[in-house]
């Protein structure tokens, strides 16, 4: 449908209605997260450089974890295994780090990246081989690879390199540029060019109408097991994130981070359904959800409330979102 | 065409439930033979007694499932059921049952409204469901209770008792809502409702069915069957803690797969559900008699689950 209206020659004056009817949901979500901004601003009137790049920190994890979900449901599936993956890439990481100083501990990031990619690449192969529902598959595997990660690391264990650390931790330049966020960089460093590319475009044809894109040459099963290695490697950089944020090894870490991954791209405007979405409703959508046990800290409310309230803000959303788009078909 | 083989395996297509049952005595031959012995009246016991609070909570995930939904909210409404009813215990033994129950009713209602009205995909109302639900129950759990609570005596006999020494008191229960849910789903016209709308919902919508009163009842009993599953595993292990339920969702979801019911919705039984929820907690004791640390029984567990639903999809399921 998107494509068949591009391809129309349209006057320049409803350019900004088809950008705010295409990207909508994705400027709300960024209007909303400035209001929160605001909002903690305005009860914490001393917000400065520190609130700011905790902020950076809190959320960095979660941001890559709901790059990773975006991927695999652009590919049209689901992966419920990636809370455990990122705690895989973690364990793996500290272990492989522990005693070793921070040239050693960039090679091994590297490795772990490779293994974890790799181990997303299986939860693919793993549902285009048996033809099991996604969903299936990777509740199962988020068994095994948790299981896995206890077996690399039976229990939290602290010992990553300062310098691996102050890849996050620090900032560069003024305190006001974390580092927290020039490691988000890596995102539009591998997303641009691979959607960009024939094989970008394959996990986007794979996940929107696979019949039409197997009947236009589009090698689906391909598509699909790249879309899962892809959503791997991004797990993996959010466990080498947790690792850097954290210090330490969790193997348990990982299942916080699949409900929230999975709602931040809710809230971030991607459809489940698969083949709609980018990158940047997401990762806001992650800050958003990072700043709302911060705010309730600075309002003196015990952040035990924070999950509820994350949970009621989506099934708001979601349930707000469902009745926009009843109200547009009458 | 005809051959012996291809009609055997329409007969095993037709009737997948005997492989099912193959399957699971296959287990407990597994287990005589890696302990001689082993396999005696309490061991029935015991998997029965442990897969009672599965079958039930897998109950209420077939209903969901078979109108191609997914409820990944049971085992948070399981834990909050259990946990409400042992914490309000002290004020009223039926009072606190009640209250336990009318959690999975509520959430039940909310997660089908959700779904029905607001057309929100089952999978996102739920799991946001599950968060609230867990997070309201961490918010209470600080607010009203300083430890653990205690299980009262009625729920410990339902969910952990046995008579004649060996049936367990859950199985009647289970029995009982199992008996209910066969026969209403085929022969009632609100379980052929909901074979209807998972096979074809715009089909049912024009056939003049209000599908969303049929979809907000049938969450509304997943949310209930939750919350008895809850309670009954609350039972079994005589206590109820904030974490209680949580390991079953993955064997909940498990159970309807292995049982062979489409996750799609529109075809599948209870009756597989129940010899999957089985094969489930033998495969639990077989685990457990390897004697391997636990790690590597969850990564087992997860790896055979998807060996026994890759099975089932490739050789059982095909037309």
């Amino acid at each position: 449908m998107a494509t068949a209206v591009a391809a129309l020659p349209r006057p320049s004056g409803l350019l900004i209605r088809r950008v705010l009817r295409r990207q909508g949901w994705t400027i709300a979500v960024h209007v909303l997260l400035l209001v929160l901004l605001g909002v903690s601003v305005a009860i914490k009137p001393d917000y400065g450089a520190f609130e700011w790049s905790s902020l950076a920190l809190g959320a960095l994890p979660l941001a890559f974890a709901a790059v990773a979900q975006t991927v695999v449901v652009l590919g049209g599936g689901i992966d419920l295994s990636v809370g455990p993956l990122m705690a895989l890439a973690n364990v793996l990481a500290v272990r492989a780090m522990l005693g070793h100083d921070f040239n050693y501990a960039l090679v091994a990031s590297v490795l772990v990246l490779l293994a974890v990619t790799l181990a997303g690449a299986v939860n693919g192969a793993a549902i285009v081989i048996t033809r099991v529902p996604d969903i299936v598959i990777t509740l199962a595997m988020s068994f095994v690879w948790a299981g896995v990660a206890l077996l690399v690391l039976a229990k939290p264990t602290p010992g990553v390199p300062v310098e691996f650390q102050n890849l996050a931790q620090g900032s560069t330049g003024s305190p006001w540029i974390p580092n927290a966020f020039l490691v988000l960089l890596i995102v539009p460093l591998v997303w641009f060019p691979l959607k960009r590319s024939r094989l970008g475009l394959g996990i986007y044809a794979a996940g929107s109408e696979r019949n039409a894109a197997f009947r236009s040459g589009v090698n689906i099963s391909l598509s699909r097991l790249l879309a899962y290695a892809v959503g791997g490697f991004f797990a993996a950089a959010g466990g080498l994130a947790l690792t850097m944020t954290t210090g330490i090894g969790a193997p348990l870490a990982g299942n916080y981070y699949t409900l929230s991954g999975v709602s931040a791209i809710v809230l971030g405007g991607v459809s489940l359904a698969g083949g709609r979405g980018g990158m940047l409703g997401p990762i806001a959508a992650a800050y958003i959800l990072a700043l709302i046990p911060a705010d309730l800290i600075y309002l003196g409310i015990d952040p035990n409330y924070g999950q509820m309230i994350q949970g009621v803000l989506i099934v708001l959303v979601v349930m707000a979102g469902g009745l926009g788009m009843l109200l547009r078909r009458r | 065409m005809i051959g012996t083989p291809a009609r055997t395996m329409r007969v095993l297509q037709q009737h997948s439930i005997i492989v099912l049952l193959a399957l699971l005595l296959g287990l407990a031959l597994l287990i005589e033979v890696i302990r001689p012995g082993a396999v005696n009246a309490n061991w029935v016991s015991n998997i029965l007694l442990f897969a009672a609070p599965l079958g039930i909570l897998a109950a209420g995930q077939t209903l969901v499932v078979l109108t191609g939904g997914i409820d990944l909210s049971v085992a948070n409404v399981a834990t909050a059921a259990a946990y409400i009813m042992a914490s309000q215990s002290p004020y009223g033994v039926w009072r606190s049952i009640f209250l336990g129950l009318l959690v999975g009713v509520v959430v039940g209602v909310i997660n089908g409204a959700g779904v029905s009205v607001f057309k929100v995909q089952p999978l996102i109302m739920t799991l946001a469901m599950g968060l609230v639900v867990t997070g309201s129950l961490n918010v209470y759990a600080q607010a009203f209770a300083r430890s653990v609570p205690g299980v009262p005596d009625v729920i410990h006999v339902l969910g952990g008792g046995t008579v004649l020494g060996y049936v367990p008191v859950s199985l009647f229960l289970w029995a009982l809502l199992a008996a209910l849910l066969i026969v209403g789903l085929r022969s009632t016209g609100y379980g052929r409702l909901l074979f209807a709308l998972g096979d074809n919902p715009e089909a049912v919508r024009l056939a003049g069915v209000r599908s969303w009163q049929v979809l907000l009842a049938n969450y509304a009993a997943c949310g209930l069957l939750s919350a008895v599953a809850g309670l009954v595993l609350a039972g079994t292990v005589n206590a109820a803690d904030l974490g209680l339920a949580n390991v079953l969702l993955l064997p909940s979801v498990a159970a309807v797969v292995i049982g062979g019911t489409s996750i799609f919705g529109g075809s599948g039984s209870y009756s597989g559900t129940v010899v999957g929820a089985l094969i489930l907690t033998v495969l639990n004791s077989v685990l457990t008699l390897l004697d391997v640390p636990d790690a590597v029984k969850q990564v087992l567990y997860g790896a055979i689950i998807v060996v026994l639903a890759a099975a089932y999809t490739r050789v059982l399921a095909q037309d």
